[in-house]
């Protein structure tokens, strides 16, 4: 097996109780200011895990921490799966609020569901979302809403395991190679370089009106 | 290419939904995997998601496919108080001033045509688009923006992407994608007076959801929509996003056409070669949809949202709704200083916003204007201010004097950009301020940290501006 290889996710599960939690609250606008890929987990969720203003480039360490959001509680700070609620993500299609869950250390988001776009971009960054019932969500927040317990999600089987209970997931067979292999969608769709100018050619001939520009 | 889109139709697939008519239009090819590949003939960049796109074409060493089919525009970082000889070297936040180097330096360096900071036509992505030409009927249209399903009121497939799709659609041309959905929307009947687009589609929010239309490409079709302008039609495709749909549609017809022609560039024999093709973009009589739901556009009153969802909204004379029966409520009505029963145009405003891409066309000034005119900013307003979409919106509402009207009243006219919708330039609330706003998104802090954000029509926030409250604009 190759080492990039992740068919195994295990940790300690952070949840959060609310519906409806949008990217502007999973990275606020301030930071996509940064034109890099990295370095904003520690802005994750920004307004609930600080009472002052942050500026992209401020440390977590200068700055006033709000102590009973959960993620600043020491036994969450390495928190690998997010337990949250529906529709999480909605809003802003900001793939930085993927960055920041990943780079915070999240590898996967349990939800009753998700904003299209960004599941999309989880896939692109290996994060899972997983989609469950919402009783399931609920039994899930009895468990693990009192105390940081462990978590294993077994990715090639598709089931959570929460040690009592192992609950199967749904999700494309050719989504969840993205998380397990890591792969490159541009270097994939380059190989069919040649269908996409055909298809192109053949476009040209019946719009002609689309390639026209000023 | 025939072969695979036969094989890509089934057999049941003769009556086609508009939607279904232009994924099979820009269906590529089927991939193993069971997505699709799907051509994209518009990409609209803006500073802020496309700087990690460009870099990653660097690192593989990467051309962008088709150079002209992307279009560029500084908008969501950029200050409004600019004047007529103002460059990227005088933003004074030196953050913000980085992320529009950078799209400057990237157009430049791949060769792609930006409407820079200095351009005329510089403006919100999505309001610049339809106005130069650049959004046709028929097209797939894409931008790291998720209010791109704006120019899905023009019959274009059109959605929001993230920057690894930016960068894949930059170097291949193509989304790897599967498919939506159907549902339909249909808006039926005469408005009241006084109740615009942006209420009747916060109306479907609050009714539907803000997951409501999750998966689902929405279709808004019936004699309502047929009887709006396109700056309407866009104000309601801009927010199908804020009801959970990436895609919002509506079929091209005499209104839309009309648009085109006098906004494009194209040649008149090429437009009428088009004109037969658009007309023909519409859902088959006995299309299936998934999902379908009707409203009676006549009952509906001005809208104006409470909480910090853009679902939370209510009739303006309404009440807030009770707490206690949900913790999204509670969390809400704490977050904006709102409580239970209380009436809606009891609460005093701070801050007028009349701007962004769901209400910043000429068609919103005008409405604003009217209820402006010969009027003054009340004094409790700390600030009221207009910012136009675009350079060309300004200068149209310069022309019709709208300016005048809005200055003489006490509002500042500022120029175009992103501006208060999400405070990434110097336009934000301060804590607690309470602003009425013409936006999309009521979210906590998305106009400044602990901003209060109640959306509503531009008619609604000008008489906010005017009488400190909301009220009845008849």
């Amino acid at each position: 097996m190759n080492e990039n290889n992740q068919n195994l996710i295990q940790g300690i599960v952070a949840s959060i109780d609310r519906d409806n939690i949008d990217t502007d609250q999973i990275i606020p606008t301030e930071y996509l200011k940064s034109i890099k890929k990295s370095g904003f987990g520690e802005y994750l969720f920004d307004g609930w895990r600080y009472h002052d203003r942050g500026k992209l480039g401020m440390s977590s360490d200068q700055r006033d921490i709000n102590s009973s959001f959960i993620l600043n509680h020491d036994q969450y700070r390495y928190s690998s799966v997010l337990l949250t609620k529906d529709n999480f993500g909605c809003g802003s299609s900001r793939e930085h609020a993927v960055w920041a869950l990943r780079d915070f250390g999240f590898k996967a988001v349990i939800a009753s569901s998700f904003g299209d776009i960004f599941y999309n971009n989880c896939f692109k960054n290996r994060v899972l979302p997983i989609i469950l019932d919402k009783e399931i969500i609920n039994e899930l927040f009895n468990l693990y809403s009192n105390e940081p317990l462990n978590i294993t999600i077994f990715l090639d089987k598709k089931i959570v395991d929460t040690g009592k209970n192992q609950i199967p997931f749904q999700v494309d067979n050719n989504l969840l190679e993205r998380i397990i292999y890591g792969l490159d969608d541009v270097d994939i769709t380059l190989k069919n370089k040649e269908i996409i100018k055909v298809f192109e050619q053949q476009r040209k001939k019946d719009k002609p009106w689309i390639y026209i520009n000023e | 290419m025939a072969m695979l889109n036969k094989n890509f139709l089934s057999l049941n697939d003769m009556s086609r939904t508009l939607y279904d008519k232009l994924w099979d239009e820009h269906h590529v090819s089927k991939l193993d995997s069971g997505e699709s590949l799907i051509y994209i003939d518009r990409h609209y960049l803006h500073e802020v998601t496309s700087p990690q796109a460009f870099e990653g074409l660097e690192q593989k060493n990467i051309k962008p496919w088709r150079l002209d089919a992307n279009i560029a525009t500084p908008d969501h970082n950029v200050p409004t108080v600019r004047g007529s000889s103002f460059s990227t070297d005088q933003i004074n936040d030196e953050i913000s001033k980085i992320q529009v180097v950078e799209l400057d330096k990237n157009c430049n360096k791949f060769g792609i045509k930006q409407f820079d900071i200095t351009s005329n036509n510089q403006g919100i992505v999505h309001v610049i688009g339809p106005e130069l030409g650049y959004t046709i009927p028929g097209m797939t249209i894409v931008c790291g923006d998720s209010h791109t399903s704006t120019h899905g009121a023009f019959g274009c497939l059109a959605m929001g992407i993230g920057t690894s799709e930016v960068e894949h659609v930059l170097a291949t041309q193509t989304l790897k994608i599967s498919k939506l959905k159907n549902m339909n929307v249909v808006f039926s009947g005469k408005p009241m007076p006084g109740v615009t687009s942006k209420d009747i589609i916060l109306y479907l929010i609050k009714k539907i959801g803000t997951a409501g239309g999750n998966g689902h490409a929405i279709e808004f079709s019936g004699d309502y929509i047929e009887s709006i302008s396109m700056e309407s039609r866009m104000t309601i495709c801009n927010m199908a996003i804020e009801a959970g749909a990436k895609v919002g549609l509506i079929a091209p017809d005499k209104t839309t056409i009309d648009y085109v022609k006098s906004h494009s560039f194209l040649d008149q024999d090429v437009m009428d070669f088009a004109i037969n093709y658009w007309e023909s973009l519409k859902s088959d009589a006995n299309a299936c949809f998934d999902k379908e739901i009707s409203i009676d556009v006549s009952q509906i009153k001005p809208q104006v949202t409470w909480g910090t969802s853009p679902e939370m909204a209510i009739d303006f004379d309404g009440s807030i709704p009770a707490m206690s029966k949900s913790k999204n409520f509670l969390l809400a009505g704490s977050y904006m200083g709102v409580e239970e029963d209380q009436k809606l145009t009891d609460l005093q405003f701070d801050k007028v916003f009349i701007g962004s891409c769901t209400n910043s066309r000429i068609e919103d000034l005008r409405e604003a204007a009217k209820v402006v005119l010969g009027k003054k900013v009340d004094a409790t307003i700390k600030e009221a201010i207009v910012v136009p979409g675009s350079g060309a919106v300004k200068s149209e509402a310069e022309s019709e004097g709208l300016d005048v009207i809005f200055k003489d009243a006490g509002f500042i006219w500022r120029d175009p950009g992103c501006s208060m919708c999400l405070g990434m330039n110097p336009d934000q609330l301060s804590p607690y301020e309470r602003c009425a706003s013409t936006s999309n998104r009521n979210f906590e802090g998305r106009q400044g940290n602990l901003g209060r954000t109640h959306l509503m029509s531009p008619a609604m926030a000008a008489y906010v501006a005017i009488n400190g409250r909301v009220g009845n604009l008849l």
